[in-house]
């Protein structure tokens, strides 16, 4: 009994010292945005591996997921003879769900994986150790960048993500389920409001952070060689996923929990 | 000038240091030796701050650096320059940028301009301009460690840490790399602080050697004093024999 006791004391006690970690570096990082110098060079940098890059992949995913949602729903929605709301259902899930978790999702496995590597492989490689002395400091140098990237990145991609996304949707309503064109696209328009955008960008603007975040926390605190670098990759892409599932949650309740 | 008092560095239950007194003169070049892994690559970041030591003291300038943060350590991280035993250069950024790295970002000089230094620089460790434009992983492990000795000086820092500077090379560049770094203390008159397993390029480079075991320095002497040292530890590094004191501690 006591055994056990002591056992969860020492996994709560890990959990919250990894809690207060994780605190402590993005206080750290986050307060580097307002305190100069500033790296323009490595922010743009960023912002191009996480939006330009990441289209072609967020961009497949979208539009496959509008054409699934407009089926889905067409078909499921026949039961009870409401096939008309297939316009409307698509840009909602699009615009307030699948657009930004799925993009973040999917971003977060190819650069928040990409991030804990090459920070870890400079951790263990003593790069980071080199920085300190070349008087750089490597939150400044190395997370803070990344983080604004994600942060401002992400809105836009998802953005992008929702048009191709509602595209996709159209053209499975035309050419297979024959919608009149026009009137598709004013019943896409009609009952979306801008709340529902709203809360998508909000949601992948916090998404770009938790991605960056975890990228470079875990990379940042990896430790002994190449096992030790793939041990941090994956660890940002799992809880980066984690992350963004119980965030898009909380999100969705602030806009529209009763 | 700097100046290392009972310090002492764990890892878990190891004991790397224990009780380490260093000093440091200014303008002088001081050479640490001692068997592989007894910490003395540990001992330079504890200086520098990249590791904390769970006890003692380190001064620089009689400042106290230990406990160092935020504005007053990059005060006190402009003074240094350090060669790391394994390179650590930047791979994202080409060796000309990795060797003008402390000028443009410290020093905020203009990238033409560190550019030219970082081509000086370069050629003084014996490579070409047009390696400057490569990547570090295009180079050989040799060109590497020189590339690092490049940006390690570059800055012209008064306090510089040279890991290991001559492992890896050829004896005729080890010898240039040896002569470089006496001419940074003679020249530029900083105060240097290396590590070497090399004894020919200990007794060219340093003025003073330290002899660390066992997370003490034991024996510490001018380096003309080396050979006869009386002390069979020392004797027995500097003519590289598998018996005596060390092996046999080795084994217990
Ligand atoms: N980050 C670390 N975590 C745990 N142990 C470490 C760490 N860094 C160094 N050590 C241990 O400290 C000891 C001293 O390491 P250090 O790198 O200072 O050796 P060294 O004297 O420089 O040896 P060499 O001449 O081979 O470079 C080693 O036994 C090593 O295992
Ligand atoms: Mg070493």
């Amino acid at each position: 009994m006591i055994e056990l006791l002591s056992t969860i004391g020492m996994v709560v006690l890990l959990f919250l010292i990894h809690v207060g970690k994780l605190a402590e570096f993005t206080a750290l990082a986050v307060s580097h945005v307002v305190r100069p110098p500033f790296f323009p060079r490595l922010i743009a940098k960023s912002m191009l591996e996480i939006g330009y890059f990441s289209l072609p992949v967020v961009g497949l995913t979208a539009i496959f997921s509008g054409m699934v949602v407009a089926l889905q729903s067409y078909t499921g929605f026949a039961r009870f003879s409401a096939e008309g709301a297939v316009a409307t259902v698509v840009v909602l899930t699009l615009t307030r769900e699948l657009g930004p978790v799925l993009a973040g999702l999917m971003v977060a496995g190819r650069v928040g994986a990409s991030m804990a590597a090459e920070i870890g492989t400079m951790r263990v490689t003593e790069q980071i150790d080199a920085l300190t002395t070349l008087s750089t400091n490597p939150y400044k140098y190395l997370v803070t960048p990344r983080l604004l990237a994600g942060l401002l990145t992400m809105p836009l991609l998802v953005l992008i993500a929702d048009i191709i996304g509602v595209f996709g949707g159209y053209i499975v309503a035309i050419y297979r389920l024959g919608f009149n064109p026009a009137n598709y696209l004013s019943r896409t328009w009609e009952y979306l409001q801008t709340n529902d955008v709203v809360s998508g960008l909000t949601k992948a603007a916090v998404f770009g952070f938790i991605i960056s975040l975890m990228g470079c926390y875990h990379g940042y605190y990896s430790k002994g060689g190449a096992q030790g670098v793939g041990q941090a990759t994956t660890n940002a892409v799992v809880s980066a996923a984690i992350m963004i599932l119980v965030f898009n949650y909380v999100i969705t309740t602030l806009f529209f929990g009763k | 000038m700097i100046q290392l008092r009972s310090v002492r560095k764990t890892f878990g239950p190891k004991v790397v240091l224990d009780d380490l007194n260093l000093d440091v003169k200014k303008g002088e070049s001081l050479v640490v030796i001692g068997g592989s892994g007894t910490g003395k690559s540990v001992m330079l970041k504890c200086i520098l701050g990249l590791l904390r030591p769970n006890g003692g003291s380190i001064k620089v300038d009689g400042e106290e650096v230990t406990n160092l943060k935020g504005k007053d350590r990059d005060r006190v991280m402009q003074r240094f320059g350090m060669l790391f035993q394994g390179s650590a250069l930047f791979d994202s950024l080409k060796v000309w940028e990795n060797v003008a790295f402390g000028l443009i970002q410290g020093r905020k000089m203009q990238r033409p301009q560190a550019r030219e230094i970082a081509i000086e620089k370069l050629a003084q460790v014996g490579l070409a301009e047009s390696s400057g434009d490569l990547f570090p992983a295009e180079l050989s492990g040799g060109m590497q460690k020189r590339v690092a000795l490049a940006r390690a000086i570059a800055t012209s820092p008064e306090i510089i840490f040279f890991d290991e500077p001559t492992t890896g090379l050829d004896p005729i560049m080890a010898d240039v790399i040896n002569d470089l770094i006496v001419e940074c203390v003679k020249k530029l008159g900083a105060t240097t602080l290396s590590i070497t397993h090399d004894m020919a390029s200990a007794r060219k480079i340093a003025d003073r050697i330290a002899m660390l075991h066992k997370g003490k320095m034991i024996w510490v002497g001018s380096a003309k004093d080396i050979d006869h040292s009386d002390n069979p530890y020392v004797d027995q590094f500097i003519h590289g024999r598998a018996q005596g004191p060390i092996s046999m501690e080795l084994r217990a």
